[in-house]
């Protein structure tokens, strides 16, 4: 009996864990149940955002204004960063009430998935690229920033700069901000990555990066430029402003949405119109450095296209 | 008296039985108890390997995704072509050179703390190593993307980033796991020998090389074992040098990539089910199986320890 314990052990626990997972997704892809309570929830309770970490901070500090107006002070709102997909996933499968995300839906999810989606776009964000200061250039056009983007050019001296070898700061290949800048500045979509190039996973490390290494170039959101350890190069002649976005002269912004599955419940929605009023419109989004998306005289759908309003 | 007698061997007996019954229910809490927590984790343990399998294998059951071209592909594209064996060869390399570095660095720290200065160096030097285990991963990343990079960058040339920049940083990591596991290996040493040796006229290094070493060598390489295991499974400090391009790099300064740092560089950023992530939880497994690995090679060490 003594030696027989531990395998008695042993098998129990391994029918137990198999019963646990036993096959059914839902639990598997629940970790820590950060899932919100189902059913019907009044103007109490809490509303969980998940997703981007280049929307947190304004989704963040919109929440915590929202909580203290007078209708709402029994909800409470949560925001939680993870990445664009992670926000998509989350908010499709049920776990979270808003996913935050900096692409649209279409991009990162099945059809049928993100069919199910509800898209409330909150802010734009422009992402201009970005040089160490030593590089002598101050304008690159379209068809230079794809040569360098695709490695057909390697040294500043090619582009009328510097004899110094060019390094490419990158975001990873599932990176929103990544994705928006080689579809809207260089046309292209899924470019692989070139042998040497840095990839980091934020835009604070890349902006360190750019300011360090000499020849390096990135690109960044608006809110990351304001001091002069780097440098932000014209596209075909065109400076990343708020109003040149907003006139649509400058083609590199992307919207910032907050999905919901289906009509969004009576306190998320709550939410999302406080979210897209002129108090945070006006306030928090100008003052984090986002685009107010009410200031906007074009629109463009999922599929790239661009209007005028 | 008898009447007395008898009530006493009585009460007696009462006393001896609450006794044995009380000793007898302890045991069996403490059996329970601990039958529940060594199931516990056998469950959650279980269950994590479950879970990264299942999720690791559908890419090549589910998305169709070749187990060679995975293990010998050179080209990452995500949602065209999923070959690791860029990010596989860092992950060894990184962990190879940094075993390399800090290995005798250890042995060194754990010979001074143990046979050369016993008192007071293992009062010094142990604290200062140990110190070293509790600075988060983060901060060590840090340090190397601030002061480590750009000297490599400067003095010794490429960009800095790269496979040298990840085990320099991961070698510092490693030395605390390493060097306390070689100090209590030496200072567990049988009784007798070393004194035997330093009777038969031996010097302190003679003894130390050619009978301390040798005799403690399958636990000393155990300590070297654990520690590439922990630089195998490090993730945070090494993304932050290595620079994180997805090739096979051409020197040691040259942006290269692991398993670990891929995971967290796109785990956030790609949608639960798809191709790309799935790719990501293979990665995962295949970190788990050289876990594995590493658990094997300690037991079968521990095994010869025992000889």
């Amino acid at each position: 009996m003594k030696k027989k314990l531990p395998w008695t052990l042993m098998l129990g626990s391994l029918l137990l864990s198999l019963a646990a997972c036993g096959g059914s997704d839902e639990a598997a892809n629940d970790p820590g149940g950060a899932g919100s309570e189902a059913g019907e929830r009044k103007l109490s309770g809490s509303i969980l955002a998940v997703g981007s970490t280049a929307m947190q901070p304004l989704v963040d500090q919109a929440g915590q204004t929202f909580m203290t107006q007078a209708p709402y002070q029994e909800l409470t709102v949560q925001v939680q960063g993870g990445g664009s997909g992670t926000g998509l996933t989350q908010v499709s499968e049920g776990q979270a009430d808003i996913g935050n995300s900096d692409v649209f839906g279409e991009e990162k999810l099945e059809a049928a998935q993100a069919a199910e989606l509800v898209d409330h776009q909150v802010a734009v964000v422009a992402i201009t690229a970005v040089v160490n200061p030593a590089v002598t250039i101050d304008d690159l056009s379209k068809e230079q920033m794809v040569d360098i983007f695709t490695g057909a050019v390697k040294n500043w001296k090619e582009l009328g700069g510097e004899d110094q070898e060019i390094v490419i700061v990158n975001r990873p290949a599932s990176s929103g901000t990544r994705a928006t800048f080689e579809t809207f500045a260089l046309g292209q979509s899924k470019l692989p990555d070139l042998q040497g190039s840095i990839q980091e996973d934020s835009s604070g490390t890349v902006k360190k990066l750019v300011a360090e290494t000499p020849g390096a170039i990135g690109y960044l959101a608006l809110s990351y430029l304001g001091d002069d350890s780097i440098k932000p190069v014209n596209y075909d002649g065109v400076q990343a402003t708020v109003e040149n976005v907003q006139n649509g002269s400058y083609p590199v912004w992307a919207y910032q949405h907050m999905y919901t599955k289906g009509e969004p419940s009576e306190a998320v929605q709550a939410f999302l119109d406080y979210m897209v009023s002129p108090e945070v419109q006006e306030g928090d989004v100008v003052e984090l450095g986002y685009i107010p998306v009410s200031g906007m005289q074009v629109t463009r759908d999922a599929a790239g296209n661009v209007s005028k309003n | 008296m008898g009447q007395m007698g008898k009530d006493a061997a009585l009460n007696q007996g009462v006393k001896n039985r609450k006794r044995r019954e009380k000793h007898y229910w302890e045991d069996w809490i403490g059996r329970i108890y601990t039958s529940i927590c060594v199931v516990v984790l056998l469950v959650v343990i279980v269950s994590i390997v479950f879970f990264v399998s299942s999720k690791g294998l559908a890419t090549f059951l589910e998305n169709g995704v070749r187990l060679r071209e995975f293990f010998t592909g050179t080209r990452w594209s995500p949602d065209e072509s999923f070959g690791a064996l860029p990010f596989i060869t860092g992950s060894f390399a990184v962990t190879l050179l940094a075993a390399l570095i800090a290995g005798p660095l250890s042995l060194c720290a754990a010979l001074f703390m143990t046979e050369i200065l016993p008192g007071r160096g293992k009062r010094i030097l142990q604290p200062a190593v140990e110190l070293l285990s509790g600075i988060p991963s983060v901060v060590y990343g840090f340090i190397g993307l601030t002061v480590i990079v750009p000297f490599i960058r400067d003095y010794i040339g490429g960009q800095g980033f790269g496979i040298l920049a990840g085990c320099l940083v991961l070698s510092v990591m490693i030395l605390p796991t390493i060097t306390s596991i070689m100090a209590d290996a030496l200072a567990s040493l049988r009784g007798g020998l070393r004194e035997s040796s330093l009777a038969l006229g031996a010097t302190r290094w003679q003894t130390i090389y050619r009978v301390v070493i040798p005799t403690v060598l399958p636990a000393l390489l155990t300590g070297i074992v654990l520690g590439m295991a922990r630089a195998f499974g490090e993730a945070l400090a090494v993304q932050m040098v290595i620079g994180n391009a997805p090739h096979i790099p051409s020197s040691l300064t040259e942006s290269a990539a692991t398993l670990t740092s891929t995971i967290t560089l796109s785990m956030g950023n790609t949608a639960m089910g798809s191709v790309h992530n799935n790719a990501l939880w293979s990665m995962a497994l295949v970190l788990l199986a050289m876990t594995f690995v590493f658990v094997i090679l300690v037991r079968l060490l521990e095994r010869r320890n025992r000889i």
